[in-house]
């Protein structure tokens, strides 16, 4: 009996012990989770989260301990997962879709002590940052690979939902095409969604019946690369690399690379110093990219675009540096000023280049 | 507008009908037999992921069109077996399937997310193909377009002219009377759940093997329903559910088509305009109550036990 009671106390003490232990052990490890809003896949908008997410874990090791949740609705459903998270010692939280933005707030609110990071939306408070990537960079320098690579002088371009973010992509894309080539027309074909692969195949197969040679999308699926590809026209990918998806269509992409802002991100809340702003990066920050040329692309084109790279990278060179003309030929930045982020980030009419009226809604 | 952009349009235009031309038929005769199977887009994407997965596993588009089949007649067995067997509520079974195929897609294509296949290539018929003007618009297609005609006309013939159509027809006006005279009426709507699903695999298959040619989770991006209000919009009848699947996907082209050419109007509008249209139809034919009575069927949706 006496015995028994001991190995009782004895067991408890350990338990005891061993539970104080993990938990030391947990607290000394940085609890970081993602919030996804698709599946990972192998291109596309969560695909980039997810290489940055690798590459942090790279970086630091045994050091963070990473969850990830998706795909997760935006909407209700999303403030229930990020909830759970942050209820189940996360201590940093990114959540990586514009629609997460209200939930994120909103469960912020009740975790103080944990630090969250929403990617893309503009709301932010003590404990929430926001993130963001200034894409059109990438898309300046991907449209002057279009302008030098086209014959036919038609640029097709599919577009998700007409708001500035994919305008000010469209109008770079134009600026940097019509820079080399003052001929180059940019024709939109808005598929109302952000992920349809039928009807981005389509849109681009109408792009090319009539006469785009160069195809780019700011959508989230490789169809449009595909279909250039099977019709043996060129095309410029977005978010990832999709030159598997178009071996001699892909001349190159417009990227976005997050590892190292995450990777500072929690280098800064394991160290006990991380501040809540706002993060618009670009070519010099690391977190935009072009892919790899494709084989298509001459040597004196590639040469061009990666000195014009430098350029941004040195801050020499605006994408939107005036003079910059509307639709109607009206200026909107003189010569010699460059485009504020205020303008950039509420842009709402086209540049002179592209074709057609930009629907209301 | 040249002549080339015009028959390239339409090309396009006979393209994007294809899909809803095999899911719509198949639904048609699922629908005629009384039975309302809602899991159309569960089918299709049970079909899109099966038949993707057949072709890039076997390198073959033909064994993926049969895998596509066979894989969404398996789910809809599953429909079939609660609503006709165990007499669940056929709405919500149907709902359930639609539901049940995106997560199952979704999970089973997951390798296969990213792979590329060559795709389906046009069959030019010989002679007929070289028609100036028609060898192109009619007769250089990929095998599937032939198909999805091939089974209108095999789908009309029998709901029409067959004796197994005639019977199909009247267990879904009144399954008591059809089992009254002797026909088994669990045993034909088990078969016409089943030639629904092959039709609806083969139509989410079109997607994922000669549309886009990919796989990517919920292509179908709501097909299926569109598939479903055709069946009414056409009135239940295949000739309507043609033209119908042919205006829907024409939709999608002019819509394309103005844009680029720079014409701009809401794409959230058009969007709804399937939908909006057969909403349309169904005030008109319920001007005439007895129009509708002539082809809806009477027993739709209605379960059956023998002992009734």
């Amino acid at each position: 009996m006496k015995t028994g009671r001991i190995t009782k106390w004895a067991l408890g003490l350990a338990l005891a012990g061993a539970v104080a232990l993990t938990a030391g052990m947990a607290q000394a490890q940085l609890k970081i989770a993602f919030v996804y809003v698709t599946h990972v896949g192998d291109a596309g908008w969560t695909y980039q989260h997810h290489l940055g997410r690798m590459a942090m874990e790279k970086a630091l090791g045994n050091k963070i301990k990473v969850t990830t949740v998706g795909p997760v609705k935006e909407g209700a459903d999303a403030e229930r997962v990020i909830r759970k998270l942050a209820a189940s010692g996360n201590k940093l939280i990114f959540t990586t879709s514009f629609g997460f933005m209200n939930p994120t707030l909103k469960v912020a609110k009740r975790y103080k002590k944990v630090t969250f990071v929403h990617v893309s939306g503009y709301k932010r408070s003590k404990n929430v940052s926001t993130v963001f990537a200034r894409l059109y960079e990438g898309r300046y320098l991907t449209g002057m690979v279009a302008g030098m690579m086209t014959k036919s002088n038609v640029l097709g371009y599919i577009g998700a939902f007409p708001i500035p973010e994919v305008i000010r992509g469209i109008n770079a894309f134009t600026l940097g095409a019509r820079a080399v080539n003052p001929k180059v027309q940019v024709r939109v074909i808005w598929v109302s969604s952000w992920f349809n692969p039928g009807k981005e195949r389509q849109a681009s197969e109408t792009l090319i019946a009539q006469g785009a040679d160069v195809i780019t999308h700011h959508t989230d699926s490789t169809a449009a690369v595909q279909a250039a590809q099977a019709r043996k026209k060129f095309a410029i990918g977005y978010h990832s690399d999709m030159s598997k998806y178009g071996k001699t269509a892909h001349l190159t992409a417009a990227t976005h690379i997050w590892g190292s802002y995450y990777t500072k991100v929690a280098k800064a809340v394991l160290a006990g110093g991380w501040k809540a702003g706002d993060t618009w990066g670009g070519l010099k920050d690391g977190m935009v990219a072009l892919a790899p040329f494709g084989p298509s692309v001459p040597a004196k084109v590639q040469a061009m675009v990666k000195k014009r790279q430098a350029e941004i990278r040195a801050g020499t060179f605006h994408p939107f540096q005036g003079p910059v003309k509307d639709q109607s030929g009206k200026v909107v930045v003189p010569a010699g000023k460059t485009m504020a982020d205020g303008p950039m980030l509420g842009m709402k009419y086209y540049v002179e280049g592209v074709v057609g009226k930009l629907p209301k809604k | 507008m040249s002549e080339a952009e015009i028959i390239n349009l339409i090309v396009l235009t006979f393209k994007s009908a294809v899909p809803l031309i095999f899911a719509a038929l198949g639904e048609l005769v699922v629908e005629k037999s009384g039975v309302l199977n809602l899991g159309v887009e569960g089918m299709m994407l049970i079909g899109a992921v099966a038949g993707f997965i057949g072709a890039v596993t076997t390198g073959s588009i033909f064994v993926g069109m049969l895998m596509a089949m066979a894989a969404a007649v398996l789910v809809s067995l599953i429909f079939a077996v609660l609503t006709l067997s165990l007499l669940a509520n056929q709405v919500a079974t149907g709902l359930a399937l639609t539901i049940f195929g995106i997560g199952l897609s979704a999970f089973i294509g997951k390798p296969f997310l990213g792979n590329t296949i060559e795709g389906l290539q046009p069959w030019a018929i010989p002679l007929l193909s070289d028609i100036p003007i028609l060898g192109p618009l009619l007769f250089n297609h990929d095998p599937m377009l032939y198909l999805a005609v091939a089974a209108f006309f095999g789908v009309s013939w029998f709901l029409y002219r067959s004796r197994g159509g005639l019977i199909l027809r009247s267990i879904g006006e009144s399954h008591e009377a059809a089992h009254a005279l002797g026909y088994p009426v669990i045993r034909i709507r088990y078969l016409a759940v089943m030639f629904g699903a092959a039709m609806g695999g083969l139509g989410g298959a079109y997607l994922s093997l000669v549309l886009t040619p990919q796989w990517q989770e919920d292509m179908t991006a709501q097909r299926g329903w569109i598939a479903l209000a055709l069946v009414v919009f056409a009135t239940w009848r295949p000739s309507r559910v043609m033209i119908g699947a042919w205006l829907f996907g024409a939709l999608t082209i002019v819509n394309f088509y103005a844009q680029s050419q720079g014409v701009s109007f809401s794409s959230h509008l058009l969007a709804t305009l399937p939908y909006f249209a057969t909403i349309i139809v169904l005030v008109l034919i319920s001007w005439d109550a007895a129009k509708i009575r002539l082809h809806a069927p009477a027993a739709l949706g209605k379960p059956f036990h023998a002992s009734d």
